[in-house]
């Protein structure tokens, strides 16, 4: 691309005007760059900024069934959806808030685990001993197998009377635990979410440390600091940039996760897995309240943009003090 | 290029998005010898749909040059495809609803309505049976679609199971039914089996049960689930598992028909109330000869205001896209589907029950089974309540019995004052949503 913007112009033909073709070939080269993003920025107008937009709109009007052969005649609703949902006097409130609170607790739990499993997995990977590539590949099956078939299995493995985790646990008759109902539903969700999460903060952490020089682990051995110490003093903060990426990723991903919860649960889960996402899907389409769950979205939208805002600001700082 | 520039390109082609979104319109395209037609999962696969269909539309197509290109559709997409056609005006020509969704389908204005000069297009509303032309949508309103496959709910037993027992006869009232499935509960087996996590199916038998203790869950359009009656009736549901205990309490992890099916096959549960599904038994392994079939049992005494209601009207409506560019075509081929000769052949094959009156001299239909059901049909079948908010009425009232029972199931009591709660709860949200 470069190139083809440095190239010189052609050599000015005799008798031709050279300072107007200067100016053009100036111009030329300045729109060059915008008019090779256009198609990126059209492209991204479609698919994020535009829906995300009507989401908007849609979350100021009172649309439900009667409307959405019609959108542009459903009513104004003002700030309506939002008082309803955010009222926590009244059902919907209430269950959106501990919906929230659900799931805060499901992303610090399923993102801490996975990262630590990651980054645990990675770190013991590095060293090199037979088999080391074969483990490697096995341990990104999860992350390679299609999610819905995936997250199935673990519903029919996680069935009270005939699921194989009872079976295996020795666990049968009238008192075998549920893991698709009550309280251990919570915990199977985190399992399963850590399960399909874990090999990509492997793979990312992995690529990290055959960034950090080996030079430098063999200073610190001669310094005589151990393998934690290594660890704590080497391997994290040189990974610190990944981790912080890695991190981000992991939470926006885990917290909007809607795929896990809906195939592992149905349509409708359990209160005490009950998913932001899959809540805000059970207001919108299988009640037909499209305005309301907008409303939903867009305050879930604003609290992301919040906590990344917030994330990356402290993580800059860090650097800068660091630095 | 400069800013204003690119903002200008930008919003160009952020029209030409938007409008290439707007336009479209028509189903068809308007080609009066082409249909499309959605059909929902009757069969028991999608393919085993396109066997039944396929030749049917052919016949069709011979009579009126007419070619329908048909989409079998499963259950779990049906809805959401339907809104999303409502919602851009591109969709089928026809298509086959869950009646219960037909008021608030009719809602919407996407379908088109039939009224007595279309009915009569299509052969008359005295021909369909009366319960299911009143599952079409609201009073007084001109039905949004016409009733294409009927359906009934009916206690399933297992023969067998009640022979060795010595019991002779099917239950007819609640206390015999508790009492047999009592007799019938030792390890390793239960007197009866209930999809509990299955949100529509406890939203249905709410609703069976509600009418026979006196329930109205609608107020015209307005929410009153948090009756007394109504709390009554879902106690009486759950106490099948609380307090009886002949459901074994994994059953609040059914979410599908499947797993009940195959309990009542393999002798692991005595009873099971579903609609009419004899093809389904066969394919898990039933022995045909041991399943027995009789209406849902009714209270010993009904309470004030009870009514004698045992099933809803169940079944399959079917429907015009409002949009459609081929009305005609589209009418004819509503007329065809619902003729005596259709109706025979497309029940049959489905194990379901014909929705027009003359189809049932086919001796298809004197089989004992298809008369049990077709004498709940005919006879004390209710529909689901024909408001546009019926289909959240079931979300709210399914998901609060499943988490209910799953409640039960891990140990804990519910009481009628907690089954109020939830229903008081639903009423909020029915509310907030209309």
């Amino acid at each position: 691309m470069t190139t083809l913007v440095d190239q010189p112009p052609a050599a000015p033909a005799a008798g031709a005007r050279p300072p107007r073709r200067r100016v053009r070939a100036r111009r030329r080269r300045i729109a060059l760059p915008y008019l090779l993003l256009l198609p990126a920025l059209a492209l991204e107008l479609l698919v994020h900024i535009v829906p995300m937009l009507v989401g908007i709109a849609m979350s100021f009007r009172k649309l439900t069934q009667f409307y959405i052969r019609n959108w542009s005649a459903a009513p104004n609703a003002g700030l309506g959806n939002y008082r309803v949902v955010l009222d926590l006097d009244s059902a919907v409130g209430r269950e959106l808030l501990h919906s929230f609170g659900v799931t805060v607790a499901f992303t610090v739990v399923s993102v801490g685990a996975a990262w630590l499993l990651g980054t645990a997995a990675a770190v013991l990977m590095q060293p090199v001993f037979r088999g080391r590539g074969l483990l490697r590949a096995f341990f990104l099956v999860p992350y390679a197998l299609p999610m819905y078939a995936a997250v199935i299995t673990w519903a029919f493995m996680l069935q009270r009377d005939t699921g194989l985790v009872n079976g295996l646990l020795g666990l049968d008759g009238p008192d075998a635990p549920f893991w698709l109902i009550g309280g251990n539903s919570f915990w199977s969700l985190v399992v399963v979410s850590v399960w399909r999460t874990w090999p990509f903060a492997f793979l990312i952490v992995m690529a990290g440390l055959q960034n950090i020089p080996q030079d430098l682990y063999e200073a610190a051995a001669l310094d005589g600091a151990g393998w934690w110490r290594r660890f704590r003093s080497v391997t994290q903060p040189l990974l610190r940039p990944v981790n912080q990426v890695l991190l981000l990723v992991l939470f926006l991903w885990t917290f909007n996760d809607f795929n896990t919860p809906y195939v592992l649960f149905g349509e409708s889960a359990p209160r005490e897995a009950s998913l932001i996402s899959v809540h805000i899907y059970q207001s919108s389409f299988v009640t037909w309240n499209f305005g309301l769950g907008s409303a939903m979205s867009v305050l879930l939208l604003l609290f992301l943009l919040l906590v990344t805002a917030g994330y990356l600001a402290v993580a800059s700082r860090r650097r800068r003090v660091d630095a | 290029m400069g800013i204003r520039q690119i903002a200008s390109a930008a919003a160009l082609a952020l029209l030409a998005v938007t409008a290439a979104g707007c336009g479209g319109g028509g189903s068809s395209a308007g080609n009066p010898k082409e249909l499309v037609y959605w059909a929902s999962n009757q069969g028991t696969s999608l393919d085993h749909d396109r066997r039944v269909l396929e030749p049917r539309l052919a016949e069709f197509t011979r009579q009126t040059g007419i070619k329908v290109k048909l989409e079998v559709i499963g259950w779990p997409d049906l809805l959401n495809r339907i809104l999303a056609a409502t919602t851009s005006g591109e969709g089928p020509d026809v298509l086959n609803i869950g009646n219960t969704w037909s008021a608030s389908l009719q809602a919407t204005g996407a379908l088109l309505p039939f009224d007595d000069a279309t009915l009569a297009k299509v052969g008359g509303k005295d021909r369909f049976l009366g319960p299911c032309l009143a599952a079409t949508g609201a009073e007084g309103k001109p039905p949004t679609a016409v009733p294409l496959y009927g359906q009934a709910y009916g206690l399933y037993y297992n023969k067998k199971l009640f022979r060795e027992a010595g019991i002779e006869k099917p239950p007819a009232t609640w206390s015999e039914l508790v009492d047999i499935g009592k007799r019938l509960t030792r390890p390793g087996r239960w007197g009866l089996t209930l999809q509990a996590g299955q949100v529509t199916e406890n939203a249905h038998h709410a609703a069976i049960l509600g009418a026979q203790h006196g329930a109205r869950f609608f107020d015209g359009t307005k929410p009153t689930l948090a009756s007394d009656p109504a709390a009554n009736a879902i106690k009486q549901y759950l106490d099948l598992m609380q307090v009886h205990k002949i459901v074994n309490p994994g059953n609040a992890e059914y979410t599908d028909t499947a797993k009940s099916l195959k309990d009542l096959a393999d002798g692991r549960a005595a009873m099971f109330m579903n609609q009419a599904s004899a093809g389904s038994f066969q394919a898990v392994g039933m022995k045909m000869e041991d399943l027995g079939v009789a209406p849902i049992p009714m209270p010993d005494r009904f309470p004030p205001g009870g009514r004698k209601v045992n099933s809803f009207v169940a079944g399959i409506n079917l429907a015009v896209f409002a949009d459609t560019g081929n009305r005609d075509g589209a009418l004819k081929f509503v007329r065809f589907m619902t003729s005596t000769e259709q109706q025979v052949a497309l029940n049959k094959a489905y194990g379901s029950l014909p929705t027009v009156k003359d189809a049932y001299a086919d001796p298809a239909f004197q089989t004992e089974h298809a008369k049990v059901f077709q004498q709940v049909l005919s006879g004390t079948a209710e529909p689901m309540p024909q408001v546009p908010q019926e289909s959240q009425f079931e979300t709210a009232v399914g998901t609060a019995m499943k988490t209910m029972f799953a409640d039960i199931a891990a140990g804990q009591t519910v009481d009628a004052a907690t089954i109020k709660g939830r229903l008081a709860q639903a009423d909020q949200q029915l509310a907030a949503g209309g």
